[in-house]
């Protein structure tokens, strides 16, 4: 058999990768040229002896106000992707996306309570990540353990579940935000999704979180193919689904829950990343997973790049964007390819 | 080899299988034979340990519910009755997974892997097979590649769920030729639910008939394959043709019409 993921397809990823950090570092407001960028990075690498080009405060624009940027867009696009291509596998469904069992609900709840009600607000401290994360963990427990109590056919059961809790919080975020209708802009903005950040601190918060459950999400991908073939069948194959599923759920959910804590609910990217590389390289999840980390990382630094600097100095909410031009390129994939199913 | 006693599963609070006991020999081949749900897929699932179980079912002298899932798919193989085919993965590819139960919990598949898959689609005359998509094969190639992933399972017991049911009789018959071959080359033990009845006596050597989730009847094809017992538990009008030359076959009669004698 051919390796899993061939080495024409990894290069390609690490070059889109490459290129579209060097992008996103690259250009803004401030242009700073692709060619300096790359000297500057370069001058950090000990023994090539490369010059750096710039001055302090190029050199501030870069790593203080830049580089995080990108570095949160890289998590928070490599997370989306690879947790919607993990729920496509684990509920065998190619509408699944990280949100599908109310992970955007309750993220959505929990912003929009601490925004409405302007808690933390006096104390200058930014509470709508940790309530984000926490609505969007009680969600998906919830309907997990939902779905488990009913019993029945699972993945069936999980999916109205997580419909149910979702419709369930959505109604009391409504209801939250139409008692403080003064707050309904932040709270609107916040939900179409942005990548600003207030620097490193908030990419090192998110990173443990996306590198633990991408290892997870990695380490499963050949048992997503196993249940590609139906729950029974995978049983008979002797791998105990219930338990795969409940730790690809549970993995995909925290990083799903960091990222979007800091991003907002970016839509999209869950489905057309991992759906555009199915379109292309085919379905193994020992392919799909690995290239869906790269590619929706590259992804989201280049929507992010276009969310800031087509109406600059004003920004695009990011989510508008990746459905934007996330639409039409999917649409072409779509129809330039044969049709695969998750 | 294979050894039920006192076997009941079951299911929704009704009881699908009840009190069923039979001993299969290694390299045997056991029918199970009966009306629909007459329990015959339950007590498939129940050998395979996909169900809970009363009673006792022992392969290899193991309790089939106290092995773990992987031990249990190393010792049994299951081929349902419809499988899930997932249209865009490539034959070789699908047969690998049956090598699941032989690598760890988040083992990838090796070389050696890999030439178990192969060998297991030669054996079954699938070789060619090995680069097409599952949603390109048509029923009779499916079903093949659906044996060699049970073959690269490597277990010493077969089950097969009314493993022809959606093919043409050509095809039927191939299956079941392959499947006899496997037996007969391999030492495979197998304990199929059939539906064609004249099948049923050709193949397997003995029959086990359920109705009603009890053993009515058990023994070799012609002693299970009567005029009467087919009549009782499927209510079908049917005439048992057996002689040397053709073995045993079922035929269906119209009821109540009288069937014209051959002119000599």
């Amino acid at each position: 058999m051919q390796r899993a993921v061939s080495a024409w397809w990894a290069a390609a990823a690490a070059v889109f990768l490459v290129l579209s950090t060097l992008l996103g570092l690259a250009l803004g407001p401030v242009d700073l040229g692709l060619g300096a960028v790359t000297r500057e990075v370069l001058s950090h690498v000990p023994l090539l002896g490369v010059e750096t080009p710039f001055s302090g405060t190029e050199d501030a624009i870069l790593w203080e106000l830049r580089a995080p940027r990108v570095a949160l867009g890289l998590l928070v696009g490599a997370m989306l992707a690879a947790a919607g291509a993990s729920y496509q596998g684990v509920f065998r469904n190619p509408l699944a996306d990280p949100y599908l069992l109310g992970a955007a609900a309750g993220a959505g709840l929990g912003a929009t309570l601490v925004i409405a009600y302007d808690v933390g607000g006096d104390g200058g401290l930014d509470l709508r990540p940790i309530a984000a994360f926490a609505g969007a963990t009680l969600g998906v427990a919830v309907a997990y353990l939902l779905g488990r109590s009913v019993g029945g056919r699972e993945t069936t059961t999980l999916i109205l579940a997580g419909v149910t809790v979702a419709a369930f919080f959505t109604a009391l975020q409504t209801f939250v935000q139409q008692r403080n209708a003064e707050t309904v802009q932040e709270v609107y903005s916040w939900i179409l999704g942005q990548l600003e950040t207030s620097g490193w601190t908030d990419v090192l918060v998110v990173l443990p979180y996306v590198a633990v459950s991408a290892v997870v999400l990695l380490w499963h991908r050949r048992l997503l193919d196993v249940l590609a073939v139906g729950d029974d069948e995978a049983a008979s194959l002797g791998v105990p689904v219930a338990r795969v599923r409940l730790l690809v759920v549970a993995a995909a959910t925290l990083g799903t829950a960091a990222a979007v804590a800091f991003s907002g609910l970016i839509a999209f990217v869950g489905i057309i990343v991992p759906h555009a590389i199915r379109l292309m390289v085919g379905t193994s999840y020992r392919a799909v997973l690995p290239l869906s980390l790269a590619f929706g990382a590259g992804f989201l630094i280049l929507m992010d790049l276009v969310s800031r600097t087509v109406i600059a100095p004003a920004q695009l909410p990011i989510g508008v964007v990746t459905a934007f031009l996330g639409a039409p390129f999917f649409a072409v994939v779509l129809r330039t390819t044969r049709t695969v199913g998750p | 080899m294979l050894a039920v006693e006192g076997v009941g599963v079951e299911l929704d609070g009704v009881q699908v299988v009840q009190e069923l006991a039979f001993d299969l020999e290694e390299g045997g081949w056991l029918g199970l034979i009966g009306p629909n749900g007459a329990g015959k897929t339950t007590l498939l699932r129940a050998v395979a340990g996909l169900v809970p179980y009363a009673g006792s079912i022992r392969i290899q002298g193991e309790e089939v519910a106290a092995l773990g899932r992987r031990a249990a798919a190393r010792r049994v193989a299951v081929v349902p009755q419809i499988p899930v085919i997932p249209p865009d993965t490539s034959v070789l590819e699908y047969v690998v997974l049956g090598r699941t139960p032989h690598l760890g919990y988040a083992g990838t598949p090796g070389a050696r892997d890999v030439v178990a898959a192969r060998s297991a689609l030669a054996r079954l005359d699938g070789a060619h097979l090995v680069d097409r998509r599952l949603g390109s094969l048509s029923g009779g190639e499916r079903q093949r590649a659906v044996l060699a992933r049970a073959v690269a399972q490597d277990a010493s017991l077969l089950l097969l769920d009314e493993p022809t049911s959606a093919l043409d009789v050509g095809a039927q018959q191939q299956v079941l030729e392959l499947v006899a071959s496997l037996r007969a080359d391999g030492g495979l033990t197998v304990l199929s639910a059939m539906h064609d009845l004249t099948h049923a006596g050709q193949y397997a050597d003995r029959l086990l008939l359920m109705d009603g989730g009890r053993e009515q009847a058990s023994g070799p094809p012609h002693e299970v394959l009567t005029e009467q017992l087919i009549a009782r538990h499927f209510g079908a009008t049917v005439r048992i043709v057996a002689d040397e030359e053709t073995g045993i076959a079922v035929v269906p009669l119209r009821p109540g019409v009288e069937s014209e004698q051959p002119v000599p």
